[in-house]
């Protein structure tokens, strides 16, 4: 599956939509910065609570910035990447899908690719501020430098799995995007808070059903310093890549087995 | 090329059946409904030839054509394509395959028509030379050249179609399947495509299988006519030989200067009468010519026209008559 030149067919379909967009300067600025004002204000939400409380569940703002960026970065980046898997159901109605079957290109490959575009750059920009701000507090020794950088990776790799995964609904049923995306954005607006907010079942839900804590909340409690207010094995702190792997490989299979349905029903 | 010089496709007792749900009144759960979209289909077509495969909507066409591409997996018989299985071997295949689906455009629509061939070129991994090499080819037969740096939005149906045709074929697939490829154009660009067509088979020897409610499409271009109705093949042969089979007629539409009676000429019937204007029926395979001439010699004629029957009435008169 991961071929290197499937990524290069994947780039250079991707320019090819990032030129199309160009032709519209305007909207295509418009939309960036709409999409980046958007999710700015998100952030500054967090930043007027915190403004009436000194801490959320014993996590200061610069903490929770980080929790915040961190999964906000990753999202934005698998949303940039793969975000048009969504959109099946539209390919399947309109017969993209069909055209897509007679080229010789993973149809993975050409459906992420498909209609790429930038405007998610707005939410990108805006959580490497707010990451970048809430490092400038993060206490840095190597292991920790690994950790950051294997977090976003294996962040990104577990929203790529829940975009892919929850897309393939539409192979069974083709509008079911609103369900889907109660799982990926759904998914991604939780990991925002500390999980020590919520209920003790979130957290196992977020743990081994929808596994977006590891997008965040496992490795920034190692990368703070902070004992699991769960009383979880700090060995979870480490296991993002393997998270990210075992959500892309399920959604992988998912996706093999939609594609099955789909060219054994021509629905 | 494969040594082997069996037919470019095969198809075999293909079947393809569909599972409907419906509701059915007293009943909560709706009921399965088994529909043999394509059943005993067998056909198989060299390299090189050009068949029409026609039929009226919701025949079997596209669940044919999507068979023969991989889109779908047959639920029974089999088929090959240049000795591949289609759906297992799709990807492959589809290197070796062009396909144009007639009203959706695989093009890009708010780049120029070259940045579109040039995704192309890298998605099949065409070479170098022999991309130049085509894409100057197509260009010229096709009359493309200024158009290349238009934006496809820009394109008219025809340009855009031409567009679409040549992007199925820049990599020299075996085999074409064109669907509805002049619906909808002139009959200027009509004409040339077909032409055009007509030199991609005699050049290249590509074989081309056509789907189309155009008779003339098929008159222009294919040898050999498969018609498939109600899932499967009612006739496989000449198209002369499908007008004899069918009984169509041509119609001689005349306009007399003054009205008269109904024209009594050998070898046609009149249908109806309008005034000055008479519809007169005459076999198929009949020649036009006596009866236009026998027409113009007795009578003070205004004008004239032949009509030529309509693909889907010989179809209809071939299935009723159960051939």
């Amino acid at each position: 599956m991961v071929d290197l030149t499937h990524l290069r067919t994947y780039g250079q379909i991707a320019w090819l939509w990032i030129r199309a967009a160009w032709q519209y300067p305007t909207s295509f600025v418009l939309l960036a910065v709409g999409n980046g004002m958007i999710t700015g204000l998100d952030f500054v939400g967090l930043w007027i609570m915190f403004a009436h409380l000194n801490d959320l569940e014993g996590f200061t703002l610069h903490e929770v910035a980080l929790l915040y960026g961190s999964a906000s970065l990753a999202l934005a980046f698998a949303d940039t990447a793969i975000g048009s898997v969504e959109r099946i159901g539209t390919y399947i109605r309109t017969g993209r899908l069909d055209q897509m079957m007679t080229k010789p290109v993973p149809l993975l490959v050409q459906v992420c690719a498909d209609q790429f575009t930038l405007r998610r750059l707005g939410r990108l920009t805006q959580a490497s501020v707010v990451f970048g701000w809430a490092c400038t507090y993060v206490d840095w020794t190597p292991l920790r430098v690994v950790v950051a950088v294997s977090m976003l990776v294996s962040g990104a790799l577990v929203f790529f799995g829940l975009f892919v995964g929850f897309s393939c609904i539409q192979f069974w049923t083709t509008d079911a995007t609103e369900f889907a995306n109660a799982f990926t954005y759904g998914g991604a607006t939780v990991t925002q808070y500390p999980l020590n907010i919520f209920p003790r079942e979130v957290m196992v839900g977020l743990t081994f059903v929808i596994p977006v804590a590891f997008v965040n909340w496992y490795p920034c409690l190692y990368l703070l310093g902070r004992p699991d207010p769960f009383g979880n094995p700090e060995v979870l702190q480490f296991a993002s890549p393997l998270a990210g792997v075992l959500t892309m490989a399920a959604a992988l299979l998912v996706w093999r087995s939609g594609v099955r349905h789909y060219t054994s029903t021509g629905s | 090329m494969s040594s082997d010089p069996g037919p470019l496709i095969d198809v075999r007792d293909l079947a393809r059946t569909f599972d409907v749900r419906r509701r059915v009144e007293g009943k909560r759960r709706r009921v399965r409904d088994e529909v043999h979209a394509v059943h005993d289909l067998t056909f198989s077509v060299a390299a090189g030839e050009m068949v029409g495969y026609i039929g009226p909507n919701g025949a079997g066409k596209s669940t044919t054509i999507k068979m023969l591409t991989g889109i779908l997996v047959p639920t029974g018989g089999q088929v090959r394509v240049g000795g591949l299985d289609p759906s297992r071997e799709r990807v492959q295949l589809a290197r070796r395959i062009g396909v144009v689906f007639g009203q959706r455009s695989t093009l890009w629509w708010d780049l120029p028509l070259r940045d579109s061939f040039d995704l192309l070129q890298k998605m099949y991994r065409i070479p170098p030379a022999r991309y130049r090499e085509n894409l100057a080819r197509f260009v010229e037969l096709l009359d493309l050249g200024a158009q290349l740096d238009t934006p496809v939005r820009q394109l008219s149906l025809g340009q855009r179609m031409r567009g679409d045709i040549t992007a199925a074929l820049l990599h020299d697939p075996e085999v074409i399947y064109l669907d509805e490829p002049t619906i909808g154009l002139d009959v200027v660009s009509k004409g040339r495509l077909r032409e055009f067509l007509r030199a991609l088979n005699q050049e290249r020897g590509t074989t081309l299988l056509l789907t189309t409610h155009d008779l003339q499409d098929i008159e222009a271009l294919c040898d050999r006519v498969i018609v498939i109705d109600h899932g499967t093949s009612v006739y496989d042969g000449s198209l002369a030989g499908l007008h004899a089979q069918g009984g169509s007629s041509r119609t001689l539409v005349v306009d007399l200067v003054d009205e008269a009676a109904p024209i009594d000429v050998p070898g046609a019937q009149v249908r109806n009468v309008e005034g000055p204007r008479q519809w007169l029926s005459f076999p198929s395979d009949a020649s036009a010519a006596p009866i236009v001439a026998a027409v113009a010699s007795a009578y003070d004629v205004a004008d004239l026209s032949i009509q030529e029957p309509d693909i889907e009435d010989v179809i209809r008169e071939l299935y009723s008559r159960g051939a």
